[in-house]
């Protein structure tokens, strides 16, 4: 192995880099933590103390629990940000397929189409998409923000996953086409699975703008039903007085499921990330 | 009966035109080479008569039956590819075994192809392992054995051979030919090694540039090529070619001589300083310049000849060949 990489003044100096890093990033999510098992004076006395006998308070989640269908919040968030992700993959993974495997009239053009989405935000075309909601009647549905989040995921994925996908083994596919496999099996029996580290990358990259989006929940989706948990929360968030318990805790629930789904998707998005150094 | 006719074949990729106009029949049985240096359209051909590209125009027909718009896997045929391409998820029995449950064959039937592919190939040991934790070689033998499987009408092989080292080769070159006289099945063979397609071949196709050059038994090329380019690529080491002008005065043509129809005489008409010689034990092969020409001679047995040495050699009997600037074989 590399000289540098043992000698242990590299390694303490390296391990300690990153341990600060990791400290500077968890902090905002620890101060958060924190401060939801506070009680509101504690809060603004002393921000960055530990929860004592004192002033340990669970008002905070008491208030959530009390004001606003949380329960409800949080799973339209779910359902939403896990069948945008799903519709992403399957469809964005369907198109890169077509595109990098096929060869039709236009397909570079409608590549390039594709990937015009990347760089125009999404966000320009509100109020068109709020026009056709209305006309559509999906207004205050969960369907219209799954919609608009797929939309909003399809260009990268596809992107990416076109060009992962042409890096799969035509002879591979080959050997399937020869051996009796249809064009779907091979799809999603062959190259899928290649692709896998890929599809981590877009799920990550894509969950955590879906799940923390204030902006086309409060614009397509606000009835009390359909309420996103990022929504849910500003009713704690007021002009003059801010219910800074009911707000953190409020967070502090929103990260745990982002936490779990990420940890799912990680070990792939690392070896997704790692796969062309370590090969 | 014939095993494959290609008629008039075409192929385009978008304006560049790969195959042109390729006619070519494999008798039943028989074990064809497919020749030519990189990027000729070997292996575009191959995939043409598996049926993974659509022909631009002409007509392909597997076992008396056009087949132009058979899927591949009604065809009939097997197909070996250079990068193995087996199943990475599936292990070596289920890569063997997939084709035939996709077919609805019977389990009996299946076990049964099993048991035979892997008893030819010697992969008893390996059935239960994936295809990550198998050598190069093995690989190889289960893609093999995957083709076997089948019972095709028809075997195509894309240089299966290239990316296993020089030992291995033979062997698994061996166990080919030993497979072809065993299974008795017509072979498609593509390979750029002509030493590989001289000793498995009963016929050679040589293609370059998208053309036909010469198709034929190996004795055949060898000893008698259409032109200067089936001339030169066929033996190692490949024939000499230098301007006839050297032997006689105004000569226009090209000579061409192999390197073992050169022999060491003083009353030799080419006067040679040698350049290297390769001592092989066997043979000899002494590399020299008549003039500005390098020549290969192969002479048999051990020389003792060092560089710098100025010899003359002589060309045996009717060894040598005549081509015009074209390249095309001139006769008499
Ligand atoms: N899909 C394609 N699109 C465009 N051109 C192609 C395509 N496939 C092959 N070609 C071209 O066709 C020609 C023949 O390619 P082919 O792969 O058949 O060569 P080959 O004889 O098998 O060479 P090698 O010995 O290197 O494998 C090449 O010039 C190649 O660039
Ligand atoms: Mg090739």
């Amino acid at each position: 192995m590399n000289k540098a990489r043992t000698n242990p003044l590299n390694t303490a100096a390296m391990h300690g880099a990153l341990i600060l890093y990791t400290l500077i990033a968890l902090f905002p999510v620890f101060v958060i933590l924190i401060n939801s098992f506070k009680s509101r004076k504690a809060i603004f006395r002393e921000p960055l103390a530990l929860p004592d006998a004192d002033s340990f308070s669970m008002i905070g989640y008491q208030t959530v629990m009390k004001q606003g269908d949380f329960f409800l919040y949080f799973q339209n968030s779910m359902i939403v940000t896990v069948v945008s992700l799903t519709f992403i993959l399957l469809f964005g993974a369907m198109a890169a397929f077509a595109l990098s495997e096929y060869r039709f009239k236009g397909n570079m053009l409608m590549g390039l189409y594709l990937a015009l989405g990347i760089m125009i935000p999404i966000r320009i075309g509100t109020v068109a998409i709020l026009e056709m909601m209305v006309a559509t009647g999906l207004v205050n549905s969960l369907m219209a923000l799954i919609l608009v989040y797929t939309a909003q995921g399809l260009p990268l994925a596809v992107f990416i996953l076109s060009e992962f996908m042409r890096q799969v083994s035509d002879d591979l596919k080959n050997a399937g086409r020869i051996d009796g496999l249809s064009e779907y099996t091979i799809f999603f029996r062959l190259v899928l699975p290649l692709v896998r580290p890929a599809m981590a990358t877009v799920a990550v990259f894509n969950m955590i703008p879906i799940w923390n989006d204030l902006w086309f929940p409060l614009i397509l989706a606000p009835a009390e039903e359909t309420k996103t948990l990022t929504l849910g929360s500003q009713v704690f968030i007021g002009q003059f007085v801010t219910d800074w318990n009911a707000v953190l805790s409020a967070l502090s629930m929103a990260i745990l499921p982002v936490l779990i789904l990420y940890v799912i998707f990680s070990r792939q998005l690392i070896r997704g990330i790692t796969s062309g150094a370590v090969k | 009966m014939t095993a494959l006719t290609l008629t008039n074949v075409n192929k385009s990729f978008g304006n560049v035109h790969v195959l042109k106009d390729i006619n070519l029949e494999v008798e039943d049985g028989e074990f064809v080479v497919f020749v030519g240096p990189s990027g000729c359209g070997k292996s575009t051909l191959l995939r043409v008569i598996a049926g993974l590209e659509d022909v631009s125009s002409g007509e392909v027909s597997i076992g008396g039956e056009i087949v132009n718009t058979t899927p591949p896997s009604r065809r009939g045929i097997a197909m070996v590819f250079q990068s193995y391409a087996l199943y990475p998820h599936l292990n070596v029995r289920n890569n063997m075994t997939l084709a035939l449950k996709q077919e609805k064959q019977s389990k009996q039937v299946i076990e049964q192809r099993v048991a035979e592919a892997t008893r030819m190939l010697n992969l008893e040991d390996y059935l239960d392992r994936y295809p990550s934790e198998l050598s190069g070689g093995q690989r190889q033998r289960v893609a093999i054995g995957r083709a076997i499987v089948r019972h095709p009408k028809l075997f195509l092989f894309d240089e299966p051979l290239s990316n296993l080292d020089a030992a291995l080769r033979m062997n698994t070159r061996l166990e080919i030919a030993n497979l072809h006289q065993q299974l008795k099945t017509s072979m498609i063979y593509v390979t750029h090694d002509q030493s590989e397609a001289m000793t498995l071949a009963d016929k050679i196709v040589v293609l370059r540039a998208g053309r036909v050059e010469q198709v034929g038994s190996p004795m055949e090329l060898y000893n008698n090529p259409v032109n200067q380019f089936v001339a030169g690529f066929l033996g190692s080491p490949a024939m000499n070619f230098m301007p006839a002008s050297l032997i006689s005065e105004g000569d226009t043509r090209t000579l061409g001589v192999r390197p073992e129809d050169l022999f060491q005489s003083d009353q030799g008409q080419l006067k040679a300083s040698v350049q290297h010689v390769e001592q092989l034990g066997g043979d000899t092969n002494v590399i020299a310049k008549v003039k500005d020409h390098q020549i290969t001679a192969r002479l048999f047995g051990q020389h003792d000849i060092k560089p710098g040495a100025e010899l003359s050699f002589g060309i045996a009997e009717g060894k040598s060949f005549y081509f015009d600037k074209d390249g095309a074989r001139l006769r008499g």
